[in-house]
């Protein structure tokens, strides 16, 4: 593991991509960033704009409209970039399993994920720990 | 000749320049993020947060914009950069060592406009919507806090006779009292530490950067070193802004024994935690109401202690 690596780590700003969620992981992501969780003690910033991420939080059923978005988004982020999936949607599609309109699932199929965090929404709690299990893929 | 030129390296460099500043800058701000967190009955992060933060920047990819004028984009954040080192050098020499060039003040003001232009071209030449409302926005607040920020730099240099060295007004505070113990003194303190926050878009005038409305706007575009670059910036504000204050209102910080020594940080601290409780307990407020902010109360309340300080209360 590189020195680079390590504290990069240290310092994960995360940016929320809603990619047609049902709005429920989004809310549990709001969460995350209350004083009752406050992840600011491991270095994780919520930032505004993609251009400053090192994670992208990826929510929903990625459907047709918003995959190519979804990839463009990709493309916009300084690398390393890391992609992890929030919510069973993202691993199977959920309740929308058999809609018309969706378009990748799991979320490998649009562009490269590094986590999935299953869960109808997962809570806080949860998405912690599958933040740390990323850091731990990372180092 | 080769030992003076390296001593002015020295300072540019290490102790009251780049070394000092962007090292003691970011422990500031840690202060600033632990402060708000406790405010907000958080943790906070640790001690070295700042440091993995710049760390990181510095080794992502930057990107540029294929259409855009593209070496503004590069040559804002390096111009900006470089106007703060050099006027945190200045100040730090003055807080320090009571050293300075002549006209110091002079030389603020006009480092300071450049800053804030070089954030307009920065910000504008990406092409981005965000950023062109930050950068509209970044001019109507220098529009509205460099007329009251000059005002109240002002004072201190009508108190002691007309004197733009830092030296000398520290010298007339030794000799006659500090200048925050007259009328026009504190009003200008007060509205001083006010111009400050608009200065360093902290809460209540983040306009132009505000995060949750237009995404950091004029940052928006940068990332990776340049955006390192912007952050070291606002860092090296937290240093040498709440220093001018103690210098020009305050007396200024001496070597001479423990406690001087102590009152000195002593004075800089408190400054610095009341500009981050200000900060923590007021909403961001609109451009037009900062803009009458400025216009209406601070700028003739500023020129209400020039006038007092030329009748000497």
């Amino acid at each position: 593991m590189s020195l680079y690596t390590k504290i990069l780590t240290k310092s994960l700003w995360v940016f929320h991509v809603s990619v047609s969620p049902c709005n429920n992981c989004d809310i549990e992501i709001l969460d995350l960033i209350t004083p009752a969780y406050d992840i600011e003690r491991f270095g994780i910033k919520l930032v505004g704009s993609v251009r400053h991420a090192d994670v992208l939080l990826c929510t929903g059923v990625v459907n047709h409209k918003v995959a190519p978005r979804l990839r463009q988004l990709y493309e916009q982020a300084a690398k390393p970039i890391f992609v992890v999936g929030i919510g069973t949607c993202t691993v199977g599609g959920a309740t929308f399993k058999k809609s018309y309109n969706r378009a990748g699932a799991p979320l490998d199929k649009i562009i490269p994920v590094d986590a999935f965090i299953p869960g109808c929404p997962p809570k806080p709690e949860a998405m912690i720990d599958g933040l740390v299990k990323l850091i731990g893929t990372l180092t | 000749m080769v030992i003076d030129s390296l001593k002015f390296l020295f300072y540019l460099l290490i102790f009251p320049g780049f070394l000092f500043v962007t090292v003691f800058g970011l422990i500031v701000d840690w202060v600033d993020r632990k402060v708000t967190a406790r405010v907000q009955f958080r943790q906070g992060p640790p001690l070295l947060q700042n440091f993995y933060d710049v760390f990181k920047l510095l080794g992502k990819e930057v990107i540029l914009i294929k259409d855009s004028p593209y070496f503004l984009f590069i040559i804002a954040p390096i111009i900006a950069f470089a106007t703060v080192l050099m006027s945190s050098t200045l100040v730090g020499a003055a807080f320090f060592w009571e050293m300075g060039i002549g006209g110091d003040l002079l030389f603020i003001v006009y480092l300071m406009a450049i800053y804030s232009v070089a954030m307009i071209i920065g910000a504008s030449s990406t092409g981005n919507i965000y950023s062109s409302i930050g950068a509209s926005r970044e001019m109507k607040m220098v529009l509205s806090d460099d007329l009251a920020f000059i005002l109240v730099l002002l004072v201190p240099i009508i108190q002691s006779g007309y004197k733009i060295n830092f030296h000398q007004i520290i010298g007339f505070q030794e000799t006659n009292g500090m200048i925050i113990g007259s009328a026009s003194g504190i009003i200008a303190f007060i509205i001083g530490i006010i111009c400050i926050q608009a200065k360093m878009g902290l809460r209540p005038f983040d306009i132009a950067e505000a995060e949750t409305e237009i995404v950091e706007g004029t940052l928006m575009e940068y990332s990776g070193p340049l955006l390192a670059l912007w952050k070291l910036c606002h860092f090296m504000m937290y240093v040498f802004l709440p220093m001018l204050l103690v210098i020009l209102f305050w007396g200024g910080f001496h070597f001479t024994s423990f406690g001087s020594i102590i009152g000195g940080i002593g004075k800089y601290l408190l400054i610095v935690v009341v500009m981050i409780l200000i900060r923590n307990t007021n909403p961001r407020v609109r451009i037009d109401s900062a803009l009458k902010f400025f216009w209406r109360y601070a700028s003739p309340l500023a020129f209400i202690a020039v006038i007092l300080a030329i009748l000497g209360v």
